[in-house]
Formats: structure tokens, sequence, C-alpha cells
């Protein structure tokens, strides 16, 4: 029965000269997402709201599905619009909707009527009483409640009248775009999907790095990284997604360092590199999935140490998360069934088993003075055969 | 850069003459069997002479012959279809403890419906607890499935001399023979041997994937496990994979060609192989030696390399190969035949398995022991310590 929707979005509605532009950001990124799909769709912005009118062979759950990956929506409001009528014919078309979407319904309810159309006999009072009315003698169950009623059916007249009564979320956010670049430290675990999701939400435009180990690690574990990086683009719009061979500077570090220092100084070597690439893309900083004491190099004597070599912001959204909670946005988000296939990823390969958790950076820098011979170029290797691989 | 392909084991490249089958019925004489007119005659044909062809190789009657999906599917309907049609006989079900998970899935599910399942112990080597499998043989038994070649380490079962004891001590139970790595390496005759079952897949005999088939006797009673439109005597319904049968068909009569000059070359491979590996430092080869194991299947443990980097470095040099258990810090649990034969945990962290077809060569086995023996110990110096 619906043919359109409305979109809510919350904070947008709060910034005040810019305020188009973030709209305009919004709407542009909700007409990207739906040319994917089937169906005809035009995105229509008007006084302080965003209105998807769907036609043609459109389905409802697969547009909701991609609406709902668009960050900076807060709610998704199914429409039905009539044709402008009076109140006879209006009442009628009340009565249809609450039995088509609120049957046998015995909850409370209120009629939030706007009367856009100042030309339209009655008032917003008036109509919200006529049809209150009209919805009571429908249904009898139901009960009016103006202060905390479940169901609000909201009526906005117009050139023509809309419907609407159900909510259902969005991300909430920022549409992407508005905020900058930077650039995510992807891996195939758990944690940087969600934190490259996360500065998304904030509008951020998202690159990645990824760091395999060949033989070390498989094909499949970087064919795991480029469908994580698929999976947050459905969210992000297109990721470009550097693939680097580190296999060199990793056995390089493993020959001359103290072992327990590897996990950390190739760390820093990473962060290096994602640097290099971040300048490459015009990145205004970088992000980690990195949490407090999740593990050795996540205390937060090596996030010193590795934050050192860092002259960007490095952005850790997840820095103060319990495990359980950034799995519960990785299931939301749909990251998870492929964050947890089973394959080798380049970071624990050769992990000591008692690695440093206390690392000191004078201690750091000093052992990585071992590696003043070669590094550089190993390093210059690694980013002139780095792969890029648009995900999207 | 050349392939190597050393993972006949796991699948085969189609031989041109099936492959040549395949498209021909594809593109020709698609019709079905169960048509009336002449397209689904002709199609019947295939499937039809593919039947001749197996059973004439098997020594038994065309029509026990029925073809399946694969392996899987074979060895599903066996035990399921075999324990439920004489459950009323009996509730004991006798099996080995390092059987292929299309065998040992499917027998932990009817030990979930109640069935009793014993599973017969094998040595380091692979061989089965002759003894017990004595002991636990009594009239309570109704159904016992062997693997012919053991599909990990090339471990052979006596099957025959299985068959014997079975008529001997559990006359009335069903004899089961899960012959996927063994069929077109051995010359098997169920009649004689007294095998009631018989799983094969095509594809690990240069025949398609998705084929196979089950020997089924004539007098052993077995419920469907597919139901359908009636097709193979009503046991296994479903429209037939016409080109998959007529090419299973032509893969099943080029395995029995030259027979014994294939697997005498095959086997010269494996012994060249085997030679190799010992005399590598800190490499356990597992299995049965020499003439007693599979003529086509090498395993080998290299002491403190992890088997999926080896691997993939192999890989690297052209040289395909499959990793026996692979483990990472991500436990995924070892393999059921590494575990059964009782090999330690650096053993089984580091295993490969090689295995050959005739197409292989000598060459490639020497340039194989060649990479291994340049690759080894850059890959022993960089290990997690």
């Amino acid at each position: 029965m619906y043919n359109s929707f409305l979109i809510k979005y919350g904070e947008i509605g709060l910034k005040g000269d810019n305020r188009h532009i973030f709209e305009d950001a919004l709407a542009k990124r909700i007409r990207t997402v739906l040319t994917r799909i089937d169906g005809d769709f035009e995105v229509r912005k008007t006084r302080g709201r965003i209105y998807v009118f769907c036609s043609g062979d459109w389905n409802f759950d697969e547009t909701v599905d991609r609406l709902s990956h668009v960050f900076g929506i807060v709610g998704i409001c199914p429409v039905v619009i009539y044709d402008s009528c009076d109140i006879e014919q209006l009442r009628e078309h009340m009565v249809e909707y609450l039995n088509e979407e609120h049957p046998d319904c015995t909850s409370t309810f209120k009629v939030k009527a706007r009367r856009v159309d100042k030309e339209y006999p009655l008032t917003s009072m008036e109509v919200d009483a006529e049809l209150g009315e009209a919805i009571l003698m429908a249904n009898p169950k139901m009960k009016v409640d103006v202060h905390n009623p479940e169901i609000v059916f909201d009526v906005e007249i117009r050139e023509e009248i809309y419907i609407y009564s159900k909510v259902i979320p969005g991300p909430g956010g920022m549409p992407v775009g508005t905020a900058g670049r930077a650039m995510l430290l992807l891996s195939g675990g758990i944690d940087s999907p969600v934190a490259g999701w996360m500065v998304a939400k904030r509008g951020v435009t998202i690159d990645a790095v990824y760091f395999h180990a060949p033989p070390y690690t498989s094909d499949r574990a970087k064919q795991k990284v480029v469908d994580l990086a698929k999976i947050i683009a459905q969210y992000t719009g297109p990721i470009r997604l550097h693939i680097v061979n580190f296999t060199d500077i990793q056995l390089y570090i493993y020959d001359q360092c103290p072992h327990e220092e590897l996990t950390i100084i190739m760390r820093r070597y990473m962060m290096r590199i994602a640097e290099h690439f971040a300048a490459e893309n015009g990145d205004m900083g970088l992000v980690t999935g990195e949490s407090i004491g999740q593990v050795a190099s996540q205390t937060m004597h090596s996030l010193l140490c590795t934050n050192a070599v860092c002259e960007l912001p490095v952005y850790r959204p997840l820095i103060g998360f319990d495990k359980n909670d950034i799995v519960d946005i990785s299931r939301r988000i749909g990251a998870y069934d492929t964050s947890i296939l089973p394959y080798e990823d380049c970071c624990t390969i050769f992990v000591a088993k008692h690695p440093v958790t206390k690392p000191q950076l004078k201690i750091i820098e000093r052992s990585e003075t071992k590696l003043k011979e070669k590094i550089e170029e190993l390093m210059a290797t690694a980013i002139e055969t780095a792969e890029l691989v648009i995900a999207k | 850069m050349r392939e190597i392909y050393f993972d006949n084991a796991s699948t085969t490249i189609v031989s041109p003459a099936a492959a040549e089958t395949v498209f021909r019925v594809m593109r020709e004489d698609y019709g079905n069997p169960s048509s009336m007119h002449a397209k689904g005659v002709r199609a019947e044909k295939y499937v039809k002479g593919a039947a001749e062809t197996i059973a004439k190789i098997l020594k038994v009657a065309p029509n026990e012959i029925y073809f399946t999906s694969g392996g899987t599917e074979a060895n599903n309907w066996a035990l399921i279809g075999g324990a439920r049609a004489n459950k009323r006989a009996g509730n004991k079900i006798i099996t080995t403890q390092m059987e292929h998970p299309a065998v040992s899935e499917p027998l932990k599910m009817l030990e979930k419906e109640g069935f009793e399942i014993v599973r017969i112990p094998v040595d380091e080597s692979g061989r089965i607890d002759m003894g017990m499998l004595e002991n636990e043989l009594d009239e309570n038994v109704i159904l016992i499935s062997m693997m012919y070649v053991n599909n990990e380490i090339g471990a052979v079962t006596p099957v025959e001399e299985i068959g014997r004891l079975k008529k001997r001590k559990a006359p009335g139970a069903l004899y089961h023979v899960d012959a996927i790595q063994a069929f077109g390496k051995y010359r098997i005759f169920p009649r004689e041997a007294g095998i009631d079952m018989l799983s094969v897949s095509g594809h690990k005999l240069h025949g398609p994937k998705g084929t196979g088939f089950l020997y089924k006797s004539d007098k052993a009673k077995v419920l469907p496990l597919i139901y359908g439109g009636g097709q193979m005597a009503s046991l296994r319904s479903g429209t037939e994979n016409v080109p998959g049968i007529a090419g299973l068909g032509v893969a099943a009569a080029e395995a029995y060609t030259d027979f014994d000059e294939k697997i005498a070359h095959i086997r010269t491979l494996r012994n060249r192989m085997v030679a190799g590996l010992s005399d590598m430092e800190n490499v356990v080869v597992h299995g049965m030696p020499g003439e007693e194991g599979a003529p086509h299947i090498v395993n080998a443990a290299f002491i403190g390399v992890g088997s999926e980097v080896l691997l993939h470095t192999l890989e690297e040099r052209g040289i395909y190969v499959s990793a026996g258990s692979a483990c990472s810090t991500h436990k995924r649990s070892g393999s059921p035949t590494l575990t059964a034969i009782g090999a330690a945990k650096e053993e089984m962290s580091s295993s490969v398995r090689f295995s050959f077809s005739e197409l292989n060569t000598e060459d490639e086995v020497d340039e194989t022991l060649r990479v291994l023996e340049e690759v080894l110990p850059m890959l022993r110096r960089y290990r997690r310590r």
C-alpha cells in the first residue's frame, strides 16, 4: 500500500547555515544507493524533509534495506499518499490505512495532523478530531491517549495527503562525504571493520590499507578483507583499499629485532606505510580498531609506541569498548560472519608466546636502529608493489 | 611457470574423452531418459552404457549400479538407508576411527537416532585392529562400513579379509565399503569380497564433479534417501545427470585401460617421493610403507613448518598440494585420520599431502623435492617462537 518514504534525519537539523550542504549530501547518497536496485525513485527535498517517491518495479524490503545503510538517516517512515480530498473521503482513507497497517489493534493512539496547505477547509485540530473519531468507530478497542500514545498517526495535508505511523530506525550519524577522509588500517578481524564503520558514520569518507604476508597468509585471507571492505562500502560508498605485501619487512624485523618486540615494531611500520597512502589520498587521519588492553599490542604502553611514529591523528573509535560491544555492532552491520572466517592474519603468524606488554619507546626505537640498513628500501618496495582494489 | 598438480586425491583434471562426451551429451543428446520419444531413448542409452561399463569392471550386474551426485551422497545413502532398512534386525554399526566425514558424519547422525556405533581404532600406520573387529562382530551388527583407501595417508584396509570375517561372524549384516580413493587404483570385485555396497566418486578418476555411484547388491535391503519420480528403480529419484554419468562411464573405462602400467607408474612416483622425503631431516612420512599403502598418496609432516605456509610456498612455485590438517591460531579441529593414528601435535600442524595421477612425471617429483630442499630451511628459520 505504501508508495513513498519520509526520511527522518536528526542531527543534520541542528546545523545552522550549513544545513543545506548536509541535506544535499544525504539526498545524493540516498539517490546513489537506490540506483542499485530495481524501481524508479524520486528523492525530493521539501521544507526540511526528504521524501523518497517510489514507482515502477520496486520492492519494499529491498528499498528499506538500502535506506537503512545510509548514514544520516535516523528513521525511515513508510508513507501512503492520497490525492487531496474532503474530510469524508479522508476518513475513509484513514480507516482503510488502519485496517491494512494495524489490523486487530488494541493500542492507544493519537492523530497528529499538519495542515501545510492552508487552503484546506479544516484546521489541523479539526482534522485530528475527525480522524480520531473515524478510528474509534472503526475499531472500538483502540483508545485515545494524547500524552503517551503507542501509535501516532501523522497526517500531512499538502497538495496531496500523506499518512504514516511507523518508523523503521536508520543508522543515524552524518551523510558520508561531509567530514573529510581518513585511512583505515583494515585487518581480517572483528574490530577494524567496526572502527571504519563508526568513523564513516560521522560523515567521513574511508580509504583502507591491508597488510598481507604471503605465503604465511593465504589468498583467502586477502579475499576476506576485500569482502569486509565491500560490506563497509555498502554504508560508505566505494573504498580505495591498498593491499601491501608485508612479508619481507616482517621477516627482516624477525631477523634483526628481539622477538618479543616484533609485533610492536611491525605495527609501527604499518602505521608509517598507512601514512604514506593517507598522504596520497588526502586523508586527514588514521583509523584503527584498537581498544585498550585487548591484546599485548593494545596496552597504553604499546599504543604510545605505535602512536609515536604517526604525524596524522590516529582515531580509535573503539578505544573504550569491550569485545562484546564490538561484536554486537559487527553483527548489526553484517560484518561478523565474514570477520570470523578462520584465516591467519599477518599480525599473528610470528607472534611471540610472551610479547612485551609494557614496551618502552626508547628501547623500541633503539631496536629499530638495527633495521636501518635495509628497511627504507623494503618499505619503498612494499609501497611500490601495493595493489589497489576499489571495494564497492 | 609450469604447474605441478600433486593434489589428485582432492580432485583430478577431467580427461579429454570424458569432457568431450559430457559436452556432446549436453549439446546433442540432451533428452530426459524418462521421455518416451527418441531423444529420451538416446539419453537413456548413455546411462545404461555407463552402468554396463562400470558393472563389467566390478563384475556385477548393471542394475546394481545406482548413479548419485557423488561420493558423499553414495556414502550417506548406504549408511542411512542401510541402517534404517535393517533396524529391526539389530542396532550395532561397526566402522573405523579414520573415516572420511562423508561416513563419520552420517554415522554420528545415526548415533543420535539411537544406533550403537563402534569405531575400531587404528595403529600408527592406519592398520585397523582386526582382533577388536572380530570381537565386535556379532549377530546384533546390521552394518559395517570400511574405508578402502584412506584419503589422508593412503592407508589400505583389508576389505576382502574383513568380508570373509563378516561372512563368518555376522552374516546378516550389510557390508559397505567407501572406495572413493580406491576405485581406479585397485581391482575391486564386490561379489567375491562379500561387499554389499560400494561408494565411488567420479571426479577422483578424471571424471566430472557431481558424479558418482553406489554399487548395491540386489540382495541388500536399503531404503532410499531421495524420493521422487522413481528413477533408478525408485531407489534414487531425480532426473539422471546424463552428461555427468556418460562422462563418468568414459573415465571409469579409461581408468581400467592399461591399468597395471598406470598403477606401476604412479607407485614409482610415490616411492620416489617417499625416498626423497626420507632423506630429509625432520620429515616424518605417515601411512603404510612400500607396497602396502595406496599407490597415489604420500603424507608427510615437515616438523617446524606450518602446513598451510608450506602449501602456499609451494603454490608460489607452481606446485599444488593439500594441507593435511590446517592449523592456525584460530584453532580448527585436527584431521580425523592423523588423530586416529596418534600423530604428535607438531606433526598434525605440519602435515602436507602429495597425491599423484598417471599424468604426473618423475621429473615433477624431483622438482618438488628440489623445491622442498630449497624452501624448508627458510621456512624453519621463521617460525612462531
